[in-house]
């Protein structure tokens, strides 16, 4: 790792261990989560050039998994979150089987389309409880003896599950499946004439991008104790789109800056109910227009450092 | 073995809507030879590439690879087997530095090209391998540049560095000197020269001069038909050879 993502790694680990002194800690909870969402995502469009515009179906699934499984099953909650990562993996191999044969806007309109598939399914299944959610999802405790009811017990879970995420993300850019993703993303052509299946790849690198936006769906809905279809509704992919465009796309921590400008935006400026959304679309025209690195690579770049 | 045919190809024809575009081409190839292809603009030269490197399908004909059909399989597929192409555009990864462009390449050769969990250090093995093929073409002082910053001529000397770290068992270029300037031509000309001592090459080529210089055979393509074939002498002897260029500007 160079030293300005060390640095980088540094702050970002001490921002959300201190924060929690002095901002609430359920929102911090749910910026990590949203964190790891747009880490995942900027896994595929970053670094493999996959843009995929259904990612809500992994987030939603995992949300539905997890909460079902430690709700009417009565899962501890660790095998809750594997059990929601499990189902949002298995989604991803499938949807990506049939996604992958196609690129650029076709891939984005069929994972669109499988991903709207995905939420009239849970619009209308009995175990979803429709426009309600499953409520009330018991947080439980952690290997039999940490009790996440207690918030401070939550959040150093959610930290590690995030810390865990981002690293494993950082380590599979820059390992031997990573620099071939990175050349299929410059140049497929050539990919393929060195001899490469780029479609196993994308597929591999579209099936781990699902299964760590599993990871946190799963955790988003043991924090808010609620899986609900806010999560797999179309709009949730393109807030994803946004905050890794907003944080700098094919950056490390990008996604994670992009995470937490938008979510502290819906935060802070909630009084202005629907407003929110424009003040999104004007931030994002901003962005595109003023500095397409996101904020992350714009600084990036103007350090002459890999961020 | 002089008459050892390492690529053939029988009736190969690629049909476009309304439009033929390769019609009954029947090539072969001697191992160890550097083969051309030409042709005047819109004879089919780059379709027949793009049939024999397998990006392109064709309507009908058969396609031989030491003596085995490979006529269905996947471009990556005969990647593997040895038949590598490039392009004609210059095939780099543009925002990879020129050793990570070549080291690309070699990894495919050392496989466990799927371990997501590994450090990226575990490539560094192939630095010493990846400089040496980097040296060779000249470029040796910009390992660490990114391939989009060369010029256009080093773009090129780096696909056939990237090229010849798979030792491809053959090489199919596609103009490798299209748009360069001639002190480009001439080291691409000696790189291709070096890389062949090995290896078969079959490339397409405008530039007539590096043709001469370079190909040991040469078939002529003419509305997507093969016209003539021969040593350089025979085909630019060959009155038919001289009609279809008339006008075109060449000899």
């Amino acid at each position: 790792m160079p030293r300005s993502q060390k640095i980088a790694l540094g702050v970002m680990a001490a921002f959300f261990l201190l924060a929690p002194l002095v901002v609430y800690p359920v929102f911090l909870m749910k910026a990590m989560c949203f964190a790891l969402f747009a880490c995942a995502f900027n896994l595929l469009i970053g670094f493999g050039g996959l843009l995929s515009f259904g990612h809500a179906m992994f987030l939603g699934t995992a949300g539905y998994g997890a909460a079902h499984a430690a709700k009417v099953w009565g899962f501890p909650p660790e095998f809750a979150i594997l059990f929601g990562t499990a189902a949002a993996a298995l989604l991803g191999l499938v949807t990506g089987l049939l996604a992958i044969r196609r690129q650029g806007i076709y891939f984005a309109m069929i994972t669109l389309a499988l991903a709207q598939m995905m939420y009239f399914f849970y619009l209308q299944a009995a175990f979803t409880h429709g426009e309600d959610g499953i409520q009330a999802v018991p947080r439980g405790m952690l290997f039999g003896f940490i009790d996440l009811a207690n918030v401070w017990a939550m959040y150093s879970t959610v930290f590690a599950i995030f810390m865990a995420g981002f690293l494993l993300i950082y380590r599979v850019i820059h390992s031997p499946f990573g620099q071939v993703l990175k050349a299929i993303r410059e140049n497929e052509q050539r990919a393929i004439s060195l001899g490469y299946d780029v479609d196993r790849y994308k597929l591999l690198a579209y099936l781990l991008s699902a299964t760590l936006a599993g990871v946190a769906g799963a955790t988003k809905t043991l924090v808010f104790q609620l899986a609900s279809l806010t999560d797999a509704h179309w709009s949730m992919s393109g807030e994803v789109v946004l905050m890794t465009l907003l944080g700098g796309l094919g950056t490390v921590f990008g996604p994670v800056a992009g995470a937490l400008i938008i979510i502290s935006l819906e935060n802070y400026l909630a009084q202005l109910g629907a407003w929110v959304t424009i003040v999104q679309g004007v931030i994002f025209v901003i962005c595109v227009l003023t500095f397409r690195r996101g904020v992350i690579g714009e600084i990036g770049n103007w350090l002459r450092k890999p961020l | 073995m002089p008459d050892d045919v390492i690529l053939e190809t029988k009736g190969l024809t690629k049909e476009f809507k309304g439009f033929v575009a390769v019609q009954n081409v029947s090539l072969s190839v001697r191992r160890g030879s550097i083969h051309a292809l030409i042709g005047p603009n819109g004879a089919g030269k780059t379709t027949c590439f793009n049939l024999l490197s397998h990006f392109l399908e064709p309507t009908r004909g058969q396609i031989l690879y030491n003596g085995r059909e490979i006529t269905g399989l996947s471009p990556a597929g005969i990647a593997r087997m040895g038949l590598v192409r490039s392009f004609q555009i210059s095939a780099v990864f543009p925002h990879l530095t020129v050793l990570d462009n070549v080291r690309i390449a070699l990894q495919r050769k050392r496989g466990g090209s799927f371990d997501f969990w590994r450090a990226g250090g575990v490539l560094d093995e192939l630095n010493a391998k990846a400089r040496e093929l980097i040296e060779s073409v000249g470029l040796a002082e910009l390992e660490s540049a990114a391939a989009v910053e060369l010029p256009y001529g080093r773009k090129r000397a780096l696909e056939i560095a990237t090229t010849l770290a798979l030792d491809p068992e053959m090489m199919l270029l596609d103009e490798p000197t299209a748009g360069m300037a001639q002190q480009d031509v001439e080291r691409i000309s000696a790189l291709i020269k070096k890389a062949a001592v090995s290896r078969t090459v079959l490339m397409v080529e405008h530039n007539l001069s590096v043709v001469e210089h370079l190909s040991d055979r040469i078939t002529v393509l003419q509305r997507g038909e093969i016209l003539a074939e021969g040593d350089y002498k025979t085909v630019s002897a060959n009155p038919e050879v001289i009609q279809a260029y008339l006008g075109a500007g060449h000899g």
